[in-house]
Parts: structure tokens; C-alpha cells; sequence
């Protein structure tokens, strides 16, 4: 076989030099009523035979739509350089750094990511990454759950349902109390919120921008949720944090997001890269792998994974999480993409999107029966009420070419009708004039 | 090849107005911009570089990296075998990169990720196969993840009997995760330790069985590279009392073909597809730990599922009532899904069962080329890993760490050190089936060489590695003093 490059004569001398005359005796400990009952898989394919099999199913997939879907995850385009690098099988084929003399690329690499996580969120420590944003908000509500020794959480129900949902998935069988706050006009309540903001309160978990777009400048809530002793966590859209108030600026104590923006595909929902970043109090509190610099016996710079006495290799039972892995390729992408497009670059590509979204508001807000909520100031995306259900519409604007946006009705109730559209720097003035006339046209 | 040392920092490289990247100028017209109160006030500390200057610092820290592609590593537990190449060329297609996760929920939209839903679907049907399970979740993006997940699935299938159960069993020998992942679902978890022929001790296992205990924990063939032929007995027992069996998958790669957990009485498994099916461990991740159930588990996996209709569509079902919910935002880390139904379709049947074989070839090899050499505490046919001690050399003070450490002087990633933690000083190693016999005898060569060097010249082993851009590093001041990010 093409991966395994023993010949017939390796077999027989390998065998010889173990004391043994087959291959099966060495499964010997195998009972033989413990067999398979059964191992009915296809013969072997070539090459060839397998990457034409697998390219006509990827051009089953739609993906010549023009893309006004967000909802968490962004169309954004991927510099080369950055498939440059990941491509070097000297990282993708390594192994976890747990080595740190033949592994400094790597651990370098992660060092200058946590510097990029810290100063993207204005936060004091970021670990080596996690599975995806989800994953990561919940560790973060466990740690304010284990900080503080209390168990309520207040959830604005501006984070996105998917987030909030694995976080009641992942605490089903803990003694965990969630009270969600509702959104009005777009904006997390105030009100509403400090009704139930009390010592007992673990976590107040924001999004900045919401799942509706909207941004705001939590401060005020912070410094509330502060009074109590209770742990402020925002989950951000780091393309955004190009111009938005960074957590840090308002005084989150935990930021947490899908860092798939920073140059990672789509690929259908995966792999992604949760990140994570904390006051410098709560670091060993923190989950999973965190690189640090020391130096070597001739006093020279390196790089190791420490902290690692919170982590299950060490801890077991008693470790702060069962994380035993990181996305250490996807944080490499997030990393090199922000070292192109460097501290101008960010913010220009924010304002890229920001700008693009203003403009496609302007011109979705003229089509007949369409109405623009303008309720609070938006990033990239926004929320548009159509005169009908948005599923039909969705619906009939893919025969147009184009997926025009996320059904809030589907994560809503009584948001039927409300579509969330969001456009990126990818989106050119053409299409969005483009994505307008065909909206007139299928209403 | 050793890079150069004394590598600058991306951001001590920084010259103000340089640019690696540009959007250009923007073709819609200019709007009023946000409010300052919500702008950042901050600067970012990004570094401002050309494209050359960020490819070349990548470039360059790529090659500080032992990788699989540039040596051996006889890694215990962790499966460093060949990841083809041809796979990462199928991940790329756009279809498959370029799709966005929400079109299948769409309105209609199901029809425009049918070759995604159907890589999910096939694969799920694949591991089925290979492993004896009913069905698999895809969802779990990591192994440990997809231990949470089973120890989920194993309290949603007792609750739903009206059954709390309190513990978890694991062996002593199990992999740190195990314990961490029963402790975060919520469960308390009792430690079997091993008995001198290397198994759980029946004996032990037995006293603290009882109907309190939800699941036991296994890895099989177990973290000393050897299957327990009493695993169904083991299964037996647990079911009696009504607790489930949960395989971690970490070791799969011995059985593919030989044995399969289904038939083995296992309840719950994960596969770690960046070991068995060849995806590449990418510095630490991403990976992906889909989890396979029995029958009587079917109905707690996480939503959605991919499910195939009559007509030979594909769709997404989100109706489970039982279901635990989501456990990830989609169907998985797709990409790393893809590329091992990439690799299982190339390899087939008699691939896969070959796989098994070399594997366990490799690993006898070595075990009986090195067992004059170092002690070997369970002295048997073993299966994809051996497990050595170096409690020899220790006493003339070289420790496995400095055999570590030497190996990676000679070009080697150094095997699992310190790991089963029933071994003292253990040396974990792993060949894996695509190391050729040369690549083995080379290897072993120089493991004979330290075990001579240990005896008569300790101090050139217990100062390796000397030919690295660095030294051994002070992991005391590392964690004493948390120095995390660079400050300007």
C-alpha cells in the first residue's frame, strides 16, 4: 500500500526477529469469538478514483451563491499567504508542543497569538485557543461559576442561540441557574438585567455586536455587574474589535469568541477557533494550553507550555477543564492573518464591512414594503422586516442566486417575518444593488 | 535542518507603515461613521510588516518544528502516522471550504450542501462498520470532547430510566482526560488500579462495581499497548449491574479489522480521527472525536443528525425528543471529517485490516529489539505501543527525560514520557504503520547507543540536547513568573 512501506521481505525478517511465524499470532490475545462479526467495508480506491469521487460531491454543495448569511459566521476573503503558511507541513504535521526544544516554531507561534488575542480583546492573558466559540463561552461560564462559588447566570438573549444552547446542553447535569434577559429595540435591557443582579450571580454573559448586529458600550452594565462581585463576559466578533470598543476597554473580565473571521474558511461549520481572554486574576482558573516565555541554561529566550498543574494530564479528575487539545492550526491562520494585514489593516478591513453594510441598509431600506431596523447602530450586519415570512423569501432569493440572509424566526418567536443580513468586504456595490432588485422582485 | 536561532518576535519586527495587505478602495459611498462611545480608543499592537516579512517569520519559525513529515515519532498514544497528502488537496475544493454552515437550514436549503450532508452521512455509516456501533455522532470536535459527550449521553440514558447514577470507573492506567472529562459531566469517578500482568485488577473492579456506577472507561488495547482478553467479561460484569461501557477510542488503531468495540460490549466510544484516520495533528488541532453509540443510545445523540430520505436526499433532523442537544454549533470540524472519509474510501478494507497489522508489526519490533536494553514491565505481545522504563538508567541518573531529550539531538520526536503513570519513568512508543523497517532499525540503534552512553558516559546524555537553536528551559521561572504576551 502507498502509506506503508513494508516489502515482503521486511515482513518475514520483522517476524523472524520477534519469534513468530505470522502477523495473526501477534493477535493472539484476541479471543476469536471477540472477531468481528462483520467488517463490511468497500475495497481499496486510487488516488485519483477518490479525489474525483470527492470533487463531484463538493460541486453538489451551492457554493456560487452570493453569501448574505452571517449569524455568527462570516464570508470574509483569505489572503494566499495565509494558506501559504498553514500549508508548511512542518506545522500542520506536528505534534502538540509538549517538547519545547524541537517544537519552538510552534510555540513562538502561539505566544505571538495569545500577544495578538490579548491586544485584539484589551485583555490581560489569552490562552492557546479552544474548539469554537461556543465551547468557549461555556468554559468561560464554568470559570466564573469556580471564581466566584456561585451559580446563577445571566444571559442577554442577544448571544447567539447556538451559543446559549450548548451552554445549556453542556450544564444540564450541574446545578447551574440561567435566567435570559430579553432584547428590546435591539439592545440588551438595562432594566430588565439588574432586576436580577444579585450576589448570587456568577456571570453576565454579553455579545458585542449582538446576533442582531447591534452594537453597544456595555461599561455601565459592567461596572454593575462589578457591585456584586459577580464576572462580566463578552463574547466578540474579532473582525469587528478592528474599530469596536474592545472588551478590555469596557472591563470584561472574560472575553470569548468565534476567531473564525481571522482567516479561516467556512468549511461548513468546521474546524473553528474559540478564543479566550482574562484578567490577569482569573489565569489559573483558565482551560486549556497557554504557552509562555522563559529562557534556557545559557539565559536564552524560548518558549514552553506552562501553567499545565490546572490541566488534565496532571490534575485528572481534579483538572479546571478535560481540554486536552487546542485549534492550533486554526489559531496559526488567525495569527498570520492579522500579522498581514497588521494594526492599519484591521481597522481597515473593519470599516470595510461597517461601511458596506451602511451602504446595503440604504439600499435594502428603498425596496417597497422593506423596512431597515435602525433602532441602534450596526457593524456588518443588520435586521430587515419583510412584508412576508422571511423563509419564503429566503427561499425564492436562492432561485436569484443569492443566500440572503439568516431567518430570525427560526431563533425568535414572533420574528416571522425579520430577516438578518450581513455583508461583508467580500460583497461588492454591484451585488448588493443586485441582492435589492431581486428582493423587489420575489416580493 | 535546524532554522536559525535567536528568533525575533513577529512584533519586534514592526516598522511603522509598511503594510502585508490591502483591501483596496472601497466602492460604496462613505457613511457618517459609528459613535466614538463605541470605538476602541486603544491601538492595536499589530505589527505593520510586507507579505515577505510575515512569510518569511513564519517560514522560518516552521523550521524549529520536528513534524511528521521531517521525523519519526515513535509518540505513545498520540498515533503519529503519515497524513496523505491528497487529502488536504480535497479538503481545499471550494465546495467544500467555501460553504457556509447555515444553508442547510434554510428554507429549501438542504439541496444546496448535499455533498456536505452526504460526506457526514457516509462516514457515520462508515465508522459504524468499522467499529461494530449502531450510529455516531459527528459533532465532537476533539477527542476529550468526544468523552464529554459520551459521559452525556451515558447520564441522559439513565436519567431517562429515572436512574441517577454517581460514578464513574476508570483504571489507573486510563489517559488523564478520561477522569477530567466524568468529572466535568458531573460524575465522581473510582480509580481500578492495575494488577502486575498489566490488567485492571478483576479483583478491585469487581468490589467497587455496584448499581451506583454509571459507566466504566476503557481503553483497549489499554494504555500499556496490551488487549485485555477479559474486556467482554469486564463489559459482562458492568452490564449486569446496569452501568454502560465507554471505549476511548485513543488506541483504535491496532484493532481496525481485528476486533471491533461494538462486539467487544462497549456502550459508548469516541475515535480520535487525527490518530486512526491519518488527519494531521496540526501542531495540537483541530482534531475530531465523533462518538459512537449501541442501540439503546441512539436516541440521546446530539442534534442535528444527518439523515437520508427515500428518494436518496439528504436532509438534517433536528426531532430527536430524547436528544442531549448541541454539543457543538454544527456537524463537527467538517474539514477534518472529509479528509478522513478521504482516507478511509483510498484505503478500504484491506487497507485498513493492513494498517492493524504493520502497526502491531512495528511495535513487537521494536519492543523485542529494545527489551535487553530496557526494562520492559510487562513482558508480552503487545499492540500498537510497548512500553518501556528507564529505571535502569535512572540509576545512574539519566532519567526518561534526558532520553528524551537526547533523541531529539539525534532527530527524533522522543516517544511519551512519563505516561501510563502506573510506569516509573516510562517510555511509551508508538511506531505506527507507516515507518519503514529502516526508519525502525536506525531508531533502535541509537535507543541501544543511550542505554551504552547511560552505563559509561551519563553526562552526555543528561545535557542533550546540545545541537538545538535553545537549550533545556527553565519551566520552574516559566510558571513561577507568567510571562504570557509580549508587552511593547
Amino acid at each position: 500500500m502507498s502509506y506503508t512501506p513494508h516489502t515482503q521481505e521486511d515482513i518475514k525478517e520483522m517476524l523472524k526477529a520477534i519469534g513468530v511465524l505470522s502477523i495473526d499470532e501477534l493477535f493472539k490475545d484476541i479471543p476469536k469469538t471477540l472477531r468481528p462479526k462483520s467488517f463490511n467495508i468497500p475495497s481499496r480506491k486510487s488516488e485519483f478514483e477518490v479525489t474525483e469521487q470527492l470533487r463531484k460531491l463538493s460541486q453538489k454543495n451551492a457554493t456560487q451563491l452570493t453569501n448574505f448569511v452571517g449569524a455568527g459566521f462570516y464570508d470574509h476573503f483569505i489572503p494566499a499567504a495565509v494558506d501559504a503558511i498553514v500549508s508548511r507541513p512542518e506545522f500542520y504535521t506536528a505534534y502538540t508542543p509538549y517538547q519545547p526544544e524541537c517544537s519552538q516554531g510552534w510555540l513562538q507561534a502561539i505566544y505571538e497569538y495569545q500577544t495578538i488575542i490579548c491586544d485584539l480583546t484589551g485583555l490581560d492573558v489569552s490562552n492557546a485557543s479552544l474548539y469554537d466559540g461556543g465551547t468557549a463561552l461555556y468554559e468561560a461560564a464554568m470559570m466564573a461559576v469556580r471564581f466566584t462559588g456561585r451559580n446563577k447566570i445571566i444571559m442577554d438573549s442577544g448571544v447567539n442561540l447556538i451559543y446559549r444552547t450548548m451552554l445549556y446542553t453542556y450544564t444540564s447535569n450541574l446545578s447551574i441557574e440561567f435566567v435570559e434577559i430579553p432584547v428590546v429595540h435591539g439592545q440588551s435591557s438595562r432594566e430588565e438585567l439588574f432586576k436580577y443582579l444579585d450576589d448570587n450571580t456568577a456571570a453576565v454573559i454579553l455579545q458585542n455586536p449582538n446576533f442582531f448586529g447591534a452594537v453597544d458600550d456595555h461599561s455601565d452594565v459592567v461596572e454593575k455587574v462589578h457591585k456584586v462581585g459577580a464576572l462580566a463576559i463578552a463574547s466578540v466578533y474579532p473582525v469587528s474589535l478592528g474599530i469596536l470598543k474592545s472588551p478590555g476597554e469596557m472591563g470584561f473580565d472574560i472575553a470569548t469568541g468565534e476567531g473564525q473571521s481571522l482567516g479561516i474558511p467556512l468549511s461548513f461549520g468546521g474546524p473553528y477557533l474559540g478564543f479566550m481572554a482574562v484578567k490577569k486574576e482569573l489565569v489559573r482558573q483558565m482551560p486549556g494550553r497557554i504557552v509562555g516565555a522563559t529562557i534556557d541554561k545559557d539565559g536564552k529566550r524560548g518558549f514552553v507550555l506552562t501553567l499545565q498543574t490546572r490541566e488534565q494530564h496532571i490534575r485528572r479528575e481534579k483538572a479546571t477543564s478535560n481540554i486536552c487539545s487546542n485549534e492550533a492550526l486554526c489559531a496559526l491562520r488567525a495569527a498570520v492573518f492579522a500579522s498581514l494585514l497588521g494594526r492599519d489593516g484591521l481597522k481597515e478591513l473593519a470599516q470595510h464591512n461597517y461601511q458596506k453594510a451602511e451602504f446595503a441598509k440604504e439600499i435594502i431600506s428603498q425596496v417597497s414594503g422593506v423596512e431597515v431596523k435602525r433602532s441602534s447602530p450596526t457593524f456588518n450586519e443588520f435586521t430587515v422586516c419583510l412584508p412576508q415570512h422571511a423563509d419564503e423569501v429566503v427561499y425564492r432569493m436562492i432561485d436569484k442566486g443569492f443566500a440572503c440572509g439568516f431567518p430570525l424566526g427560526r431563533f425568535y418567536k414572533g420574528m416571522d417575518n425579520y430577516l438578518l443580513v450581513a455583508v461583508t468586504e467580500k460583497r461588492t456595490k454591484e451585488e448588493i444593488r443586485r441582492f435589492a432588485d431581486s428582493l423587489e422582485a420575489v416580493l | 535542518m535546524k532554522g536559525p536561532s535567536g528568533m525575533k518576535l513577529i512584533f519586534e519586527n514592526h516598522v511603522e507603515g509598511r503594510k502585508g495587505f490591502s483591501y483596496g478602495k472601497i466602492d460604496v459611498p462613505e457613511f457618517k461613521p459609528l459613535a466614538q462611545k463605541f470605538c476602541r480608543k486603544s491601538v492595536t499592537n499589530l505589527a505593520s510588516l510586507s507579505e515577505l516579512d510575515v512569510i518569511r517569520h513564519y517560514t522560518n519559525l516552521s523550521r524549529l518544528n520536528y513534524s511528521v513529515d521531517t521525523n519519526f515519532y515513535p509518540l505513545g498514544s498520540c498515533t503519529m502516522k503519515y497524513n496523505p497528502k491528497f487529502t488536504e488537496r480535497v479538503a481545499s475544493f471550494d465546495g467544500f471550504a467555501q460553504l457556509h454552515p447555515l444553508l442547510p437550514q434554510l428554507l429549501g436549503g438542504g439541496m444546496l450542501a448535499q455533498g456536505s450532508l452526504e460526506v457526514l452521512y457516509e462516514t457515520e455509516k462508515l465508522l459504524s462498520e468499522i467499529t461494530g456501533m449502531s450510529a455516531f455522532t459527528m459533532q465532537p470536535l476533539a477527542g476529550a470532547h468526544g468523552e464529554l459527550t459520551g459521559a452525556m449521553l451515558i447520564a441522559a440514558y439513565h436519567k431517562d430510566k429515572g436512574d441517577r447514577r454517581k460514578y464513574i470507573i476508570v483504571p489507573d492506567s486510563s489517559h488523564g482526560t478520561n477522569p477530567a472529562s466524568a468529572a466535568i459531566a458531573g460524575y465522581e469517578v473510582k480509580v481500578i488500579p492495575t494488577g502486575p500482568d498489566g490488567y485492571m485488577d478483576l479483583n478491585e473492579y469487581k468490589k467497587q462495581l455496584n448499581e451506583d456506577v454509571a459507566a466504566v472507561m476503557l481503553t483497549c488495547p489499554d494504555t500499556l499497548g496490551i488487549f485485555n482478553p477479559a474486556i467482554k467479561e469486564i463489559a459482562d460484569m458492568a452490564h449486569e449491574v446496569g452501568a454502560l461501557m465507554y471505549y476511548d477510542g485513543a488506541n483504535l488503531n491496532a484493532l481496525l479489522g481485528k476486533a471491533r468495540p461494538g462486539d467487544l460490549g462497549f456502550d459508548v466510544m469516541h475515535i480520535n480521527l487525527h490518530k486512526t484516520f491519518a488527519t494531521p495533528h496540526g501542531g495540537g488541532g483541530p482534531g475530531a472525536g465523533p462518538v459512537g453509540v449501541s442501540e439503546k443510545l441512539v436516541e440521546f445523540l446530539p442534534i442535528s443528525r444527518v439523515v437520508r430520505r427515500h428518494d436518496g436526499t439528504y436532509a438534517l433532523d433536528y426531532q430527536k425528543r430524547k436528544s442531549i442537544g448541541y454539543i457543538a454549533p454544527f456537524y463537527g470540524n467538517f474539514g477534518v471529517i472529509l479528509k478522513a472519509y478521504a482516507y478511509i474510501l483510498r484505503l478500504g478494507k484491506e487497507g485498513l485490516v493492513q494498517v492493524a497489522e504493520l502497526a502491531v508489526l512495528n511495535a513487537n519490533y521494536c519492543r523485542v529489539k529494545l527489551k535487553d536494553y530496557y526494562d520492559l514491565p510487562v513482558d508480552r505481545t503487545c499492540m500498537h505501543e510497548c512500553v518501556f522504563s528507564a529505571s535502569r538508567q535512572v540509576k545512574n541518573g539519566v532519567h526518561a527525560l534526558d532520553i528524551a531529550k537526547y533523541l531529539i539531538d539525534k532527530g527524533y520526536h522522543p516517544p511519551t514520557i512519563y505516561f501510563p503513570m502506573i510506569v516509573k519513568e516510562a517510555l511509551m512508543i508508538e511506531p505506527t504503520e507507516t515507518e519503514s523497517k529502516e526508519t525502525l532499525d536506525v531508531f533502535i540503534e541509537v535507543m541501544i547507543e543511550i542505554a551504552r552512553l547511560a552505563k559509561e558516559n551519563p553526562s552526555l546524555v543528561t545535557q542533550a540536547p546540545i545541537t538545538m537553536p535553545i537549550k533545556r528551559l527553565d519551566e520552574t521561572k516559566a510558571a513561577r513568573e507568567p510571562n504570557l504576551r509580549w508587552k511593547p
